[in-house]
């Protein structure tokens, strides 16, 4: 590829949340043999796919993930029992979420993915990076800071909070 | 010593929060008794110039409702911090959105086309549109401007307390007024509410079984629910488990599930995501397309998790339209 394309192309940044015992196994496995996936996918180790909050996957988005992967066990073989389906209880319900708030669903994704299938760990994360490239950049305008919470900005050592001030509308309607 | 003064505002709201101040009734009285009213649009006379003709710091607390949308709100709030010592946050939308935070599912262009160009009860044959100034004959007038979004007060001003609820319960009301009264105040920052969730105080919370698990959602108006069980057992969709207490409970009192205004504990990061992740947990089922229709019917997600919250939320409001391939990453 031309260098001026490949300073041009978007790599999405993939924030993947995979089980400690099958699915990070399987990323490893990948790793050691030498399979190739993209570098824009972050993988988080948890110890199971039950532990993804859904405020997880909302905060990988709001700070600049332009998709979310989670790996866990595959049914039955999760190392705690029932992990992996609440894990698919819940990223059901949040998948409906994410598509009312304009998110598309292809930039979350659950996959099971056992210890042995370091080449499923390859194939999805390349999957779901091209998807996401063919999608664009996920653009999530900046919330305005919490000027408000004292307690927040005591910790964080700073002053007393500027008031944010947003554009106003433009001629009302036009 | 003469007596503290107060100030009460309404932003974008119902005025819901402005009857719960009225409904604290007798004690009201001795509220009024112990504190000066320096302004209260919805009930007294006073004008925006008596509050600017206040000194700094000269009111001893703003109880400040509503969410923030119009460039007036704004600025109002910013008014009464300059002039506050203690500025409260009162009910959902001022604390965390409320109601009219759903509006941020929608732009502030797609809201003013709706309302004034396509409503279906709308007689608008001239196609006028809301303008920021208008030459009339007798001079120029002006029209605070929308906000892009709506916005909490804490992301507005500054905010020191939140007394949280839609409205806030009176029993809240009235300890944080004698609180601020007596100097009594917690920490700032804090939310003035027990930090427990609504099960904990729910009087049905015995029926609710150890390990629940629900197959499917009835609304409302599709059951008539047992007045002595767990409404969540019933498959009626309660947010007790996710949301904070202090309200005594009052929706489930009239047989009504709760709907989560009294917002999250101080544990939890993002209300909507928490409430979703406690009910996702309920499915009762291990079968891929099972789960994805029992999770079906609820039809609108945004609307139930976020229904108070969604200007606070993680994501604060909807994603613009992907730009599509090939362009730059920022
Ligand atoms: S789920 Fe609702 S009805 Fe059941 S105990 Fe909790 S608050 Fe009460
Ligand atoms: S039961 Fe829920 S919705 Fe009703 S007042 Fe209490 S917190 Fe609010
Ligand atoms: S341990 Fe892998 S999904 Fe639970």
């Amino acid at each position: 590829m031309p260098e001026a394309e490949l300073e041009r192309r978007f790599d999405p940044r993939i924030v993947a949340f995979f089980c400690n015992w099958c699915t990070y196994t399987a990323a490893d496995l990948a790793g050691i043999s030498r399979m190739e996936y993209p570098p824009g996918v972050r993988i988080v180790r948890l110890m199971c796919s039950g532990r993804v909050d859904p405020q997880f996957v909302l905060a990988a988005f709001r700070h600049g993930a332009d998709g979310v992967l989670i790996g866990g066990c595959h049914p039955g073989d999760c190392h705690y029992q029932e992990g992996n389906y609440k894990a698919r209880r819940r990223f059901e319900l949040l998948r409906m979420l994410l598509r009312d708030m304009g998110i598309e669903g292809e930039r979350l994704r659950l996959e099971w993915i056992s210890a042995s299938e370091g080449d499923k760990v390859a194939r999805v994360c390349n999957e779901m990076t091209e998807q996401i490239r063919a999608l664009g950049p996920l653009r999530l305008r900046a919330a305005p800071p919490r000027a408000g919470r004292p307690s927040a900005r005591e910790a964080a050592g700073e002053g007393a909070g500027e008031p944010v001030v947003e554009e106003p509308v433009g001629e009302a309607a036009r | 010593m003469s007596k503290p003064k107060v100030a009460f505002y309404w932003g974008a709201s119902c005025g819901g929060c402005e009857e719960a101040v009225v409904d604290l009734a007798e004690d009201l009285l001795s509220v009024v008794e112990r504190v000066d009213i320096a302004f209260w649009p919805v009930a007294l006379d006073f004008k925006r110039a008596d509050v600017e003709a206040l000194a700094d710091g000269e009111l001893a607390a703003s109880f400040i409702n509503g969410s923030v949308r119009t460039s007036e709100q704004a600025e109002m709030a910013e008014l009464l911090r300059r002039k506050s010592q203690v500025v409260i946050a009162f009910g959902s939308c001022a604390q965390l959105g409320g109601v009219p935070g759903l509006a941020n599912l929608h732009s502030r262009e797609a809201i003013l086309e709706c309302v004034y160009q396509e409503a279906p009860s709308l007689v608008n044959e001239e196609r006028t549109v809301p303008q920021l100034a208008t030459h009339v004959p007798e001079g120029r007038v002006t029209l605070p401007s929308l906000l892009d979004s709506v916005r909490t007060l804490d992301q507005t001003i500054e905010v020191d307390y939140y007394l949280p609820g839609c409205p806030p319960p009176v029993p809240l009301i009235g300890a944080a007024v004698t609180a601020l009264v007596e100097g009594k105040l917690p920490a700032r920052g804090a939310v003035l509410a027990p930090d427990v969730a609504l099960c904990a105080e729910c009087p049905r919370s015995a029926t609710k079984p150890e390990r629940l698990l629900v197959k499917g959602f009835h609304r409302t108006h599709e059951v008539v629910a047992d007045p002595e069980v767990c409404l969540l057992a019933q498959g009626l969709l309660c947010l007790g488990p996710a949301t904070r207490g202090g309200c005594g409970a009052s929706c489930i009192g009239g047989n009504m599930p709760c709907t989560g205004c009294m917002g999250p504990t101080s544990r939890v990061l993002d209300y909507g995501a928490k409430a979703l992740s406690a009910i996702g947990s309920l499915l009762d089922s291990n079968d891929e397309e099972e789960i994805a229709a029992l999770a079906g019917e609820i039809v609108d997600p945004v609307g139930t998790f976020y229904r108070y919250s969604l200007p606070a939320s993680l994501l604060h409001r909807r994603a613009e339209p992907a730009s599509r391939a090939g362009g730059s990453s920022s």
